[in-house]
């Protein structure tokens, strides 16, 4: 039986559902239904891809509502009698069909204050155990979909782009914070300019991400302890106070 | 023209994959302004695939590694035919390059006592591999896109493809590009190009590529006069998935096997062992016991002194060795041998080792890779010639056109090992950035553009808006001629296979040369898939071209009416230029190895 495809055709200006049945087989995953859109019934209908492997997070988009990768959503975990709904992501500007324009990711990642690695041994070269580099390896599996951004309030609802990074970045933020040779404090970039008190922790991030990376307990949490423990401890204030050393940078 | 965007670099980088990011940020480290141009959004480009590793002889895992066995391992995977200078440059400098990646922020698996961990892969003799779980590509990428963000003096178009290289008499003065969001030309001058934009695996219908693989630089660099070479010799990875049809030709990692994965048939057999070449009869395991012992020896973290198991001889070997079973009735049900793990390691290895084979797997095939085998057959994956460059500095045959990665060809001969594309990258990216900002410092005068060659182009490139009526449809013709090669020249190659594929490519570029799209410029796949088209078409004569030449089988290039390597060959690349409208083929002599290294090829270290 064919599956009835309800895809947003538009850009920022305007745009509406159409429908198109695509015939269904074993395995199909929604992307794989776009493509036989585009290859028989609209071939200018625009959408992302790259790797159809979960591995390059381009094919971000909203199912029935949900931000997926189109790539892994299998098409036989829908009723097969309702037509399959799909978005472009809400978060971000629509360019045109299934794509939008991420280019504020970009800027933000730019801003971030680099890695910064302590002084290698005498060979060059670093040592580092791998138990302590476990958890920041779980940041670095992050793909880039910006499924998470999309589906953050403060970005998607609040449209707070000018004052929060999102949790990706936040992401990677701890990746460089809690990488074992990085020496760099992004205490202040992280409270002044990532603007990591607008998250209250609500994990949807989380839920969606494809890569299962724990955003808001092993990153966003610690973060914002990082944050506190530098700005905010009182006594950590009276200890700087009494030594003279100023608020870290 | 001034009706176009325009802008001017020293050094045009045309790709963002490893190697063009690589040679982004040396050509800006020597002061250079560049340019980095990207098909799909940063970081997405195909190294984002690369699963296993990469290769560099650290000897941190096992200290008999060093760059000779390096060097001997992927000249003999080459099956001799490797540009020698270049595998030599390769082998020695990769472990710097991999070291450096460490200094800016990448994080490799470790080793009990801290340093880098290695693994196996079939033709290193040595743990060899780099490598983080089996997303190693995702790694490198990241971390040379961070570092070339925060590279004074590069600017990066996303979402924007070359169409034209623009010369000025002989030499390189620059592109003409259109962006994807709004369908908008760009004229970029230009002292030097150095194209990084990596394969040609979209003119295949099984193959582990993204869109973007459609032979752009090859196509780009002929059209400009540049020298292809080694374009007969097509890597078909011997591990895709087979089923279901939806994920048919994504890529199963090296390190599956790397890892103590075996293949099986239908029978149960471990088929591998009737397959081991002459040349490496004496470094494999001819038992299943001794093929044992080597896994067992690699997971106690032990040097092995067992002999590897076959199934870790060279992609070549194995993906010729499963299609031969599955022609012969002895494949999985749906074409394919069974790859099994599970039987092998602890499923908390699995996981930890293959995240994503393991979740791959889950979702897309309903398979648990810790309970069961996997299905799995030959996908089309890489290939190992390119464009003709000179080892030291990556320079085409053009002046100003420089070229690195999978677009450039020598170092891998006839069959590429894994994970030596990865360090691949990163050498020659250098090379490639050093080369492109020496040549475009000695440049003088202006690179100057001729109007009316843009023109020309841009309406070219315009021309299936103008067609009206009955035209051809772009997608249509793009899976015909990926059927065609995959049918004509696929694995096996016949004399009159090739033949018929050279008449089919006239059709095709006949029904190219109709194809109508709909809609407007602005990110509209139709359009940019039927500009693609023309570089398809191009790279796929040149590789079906360069494989009538070649007259005998070597490495991933099998004839079936010359099944063996024939001395001739051996010293010869097939090379395709453009004289005129038409494709010409010449042999051209390889370098003959110094005597030196041929001691080291022929097994002293």
């Amino acid at each position: 039986m064919d599956a009835l495809l309800r895809i947003f055709r538009g850009d920022r200006e305007a745009g509406a559902f159409r429908d198109y049945p695509v015939p269904q087989h074993e395995g199909m995953v929604v992307l794989d239904a776009v493509h036989w859109v585009q290859a028989h019934l609209a071939s200018d209908l625009a959408c992302r891809w790259n790797c159809k492997a979960g591995r390059c997070g381009s094919c971000s988009a909203e199912v029935n509502g949900r931000p997926r990768l189109m790539c892994m959503t299998r098409m036989d975990q829908f009723p097969p009698d309702q037509p399959i709904t799909i978005a472009p992501m809400k978060a971000f500007p629509v360019i045109k069909d299934l794509v939008t324009d991420v280019s504020w990711n970009y800027e933000v990642n730019k801003r971030i204050p680099p890695f910064q690695p302590k002084p290698p041994e005498a060979d060059g070269t670093w040592r580092m155990q791998q138990a302590d580099i476990d958890r920041v390896q779980e940041f670095r599996k992050c793909i880039e979909c910006f499924l998470c951004q999309d589906v953050c309030h403060v970005l998607r609802d609040h449209e707070r782009t000018d004052a929060f990074a999102g949790p990706r970045f936040l992401v990677r933020i701890a990746s460089l914070e809690m990488h074992p040779l990085d020496v760099a404090s992004r205490s202040r970039y992280l409270k002044d300019q990532a603007g990591i008190g607008y998250c209250n922790i609500t994990k949807c991030c989380t839920e969606v991400c494809p890569e299962s990376i724990h955003i808001t307990d092993n990153a966003i949490i610690p973060l914002k302890e990082r944050v506190v423990d530098d700005f905010y401890d009182p006594v950590r204030r009276v200890w700087r106070w009494i030594t003279g050393r100023g608020a870290p940078a | 023209m001034d009706r176009y965007e325009s802008h001017t670099y020293d050094v045009l980088v045309v790709g963002a994959g490893g190697a063009g990011l690589r040679a982004a940020i040396e050509a800006a480290a020597e002061g250079c302004s560049v340019g980095l141009v990207c098909k799909s959004l940063l970081g997405k480009a195909h190294t984002v695939m690369a699963e296993g590793g990469v290769a560099a002889a650290l000897a941190t895992t096992d200290s008999r590694d060093s760059w000779k066995v390096h060097f001997r391992d992927t000249m003999r995977g080459g099956k001799l035919l490797n540009d020698w200078r270049m595998a030599q440059i390769h082998a020695q400098e990769a472990p710097a390059r991999v070291n450096e990646l460490e200094a800016w922020g990448a994080l490799f698996d470790r080793t009990p006592d801290g340093r880098i961990l290695q693994r196996n892969f079939g033709g290193h003799q040595y743990p060899r591999l780099a490598h983080v779980g089996d997303r190693t590509g995702l790694e490198m990428i990241r971390t040379l896109q961070d570092k070339t963000v925060h590279s004074p003096g590069v600017d990066v178009y996303m979402e924007c493809t070359i169409a034209r290289l623009l010369k000025d008499g002989e030499r390189i003065a620059g592109a003409l590009a259109y962006r994807r969001d709004s369908g908008r030309f760009i004229v970029f001058r230009t002292k030097a190009v150095v194209l990084a934009t990596g394969g040609i695996g979209r003119a295949y219908k099984v193959n582990s590529n993204s869109w973007e693989y459609t032979g752009d630089g090859q196509a780009l660099a002929y059209e400009a006069g540049a020298d292809l070479m080694g374009m007969e010799f097509v890597q078909f990875h011997p591990t895709g998935m087979v089923w279901p049809l939806s994920v048919r030709g994504i890529l199963v990692t090296e390190g599956v096997r790397g890892e103590g994965g075996v293949l099986k048939n239908s029978k149960g057999e471990r088929f591998m062992f009737r397959y081991v070449p002459e040349m490496f009869k004496k470094d494999f395991a001819d038992t299943e016991a001794e093929a044992n012992r080597w896994v067992e020896e690699v997971i106690a973290g032990r040097k092995a002194e067992a002999r590897r198991p076959p199934e870790l001889l060279t992609r070549d070997v194995v993906a010729r060795a499963i299609a031969q079973e599955v022609r012969e009735g002895r494949g999985s049900p749906h074409g394919g041998a069974f790859l099994d793990i599970a039987s092998r390691r602890r499923p908390e290895d699995i996981r930890k080792k293959l995240p994503s084979m393991y979740q791959q797997f889950h979702e897309l095939a309903d398979v648990d890779i810790t309970r069961d085998a996997m299905e799995v057959g030959p996908t089309t994956h890489y290939v190992m010639g390119g464009v003709r460059v000179d080892p030291e500095s990556q320079a085409a045959t053009v002046p100003g056109l420089f070229a690195a990665g999978e677009v450039g060809g020598g170092l891998h001969g006839a069959n590429r090992l894994g994970g030596n594309s990865l360090s691949d990258l990163l050498v020659f990216g250098r090379r490639a950035g050093m080369g492109a900002a020496a040549y475009a410092k000695a440049f003088r005068g202006e690179p100057r553009i001729e109007t009316a060659e843009v023109e020309a182009a841009a309406a070219e490139l315009l021309a299936p808006f103008e067609r009206t009526g009955g035209g051809e449809n772009p997608y249509a013709v793009q899976e015909a001629l990926q059927d065609m090669m995959g049918t004509y020249v696929g694995i096996a190659r016949k004399e009159d296979d090739l033949r018929t594929a050279l008449a089919e490519l006239e059709q095709l570029r006949a029904r190219a040369a109709r194809v109508v799209v709909e809609g407007n410029r602005q990110y509209n796949p139709g359009w940019n898939t039927a500009i693609d088209l023309k570089n398809l078409l191009t790279v796929s004569e040149a590789v079906t071209r360069a494989a009538l030449e070649r007259r005998e089988s070597r490495g991933a290039h099998m004839r079936v009416e010359y099944p063996d390597s024939d001395k001739r060959f051996g010293t010869v690349d097939v090379i395709v230029r453009r004289q005129g409208e038409r494709m010409t083929v010449v042999q051209g002599p390889i370098a003959p190895l110094p005597d030196e290294l041929r001691r080291v090829v022929e097994g002293e270290a």
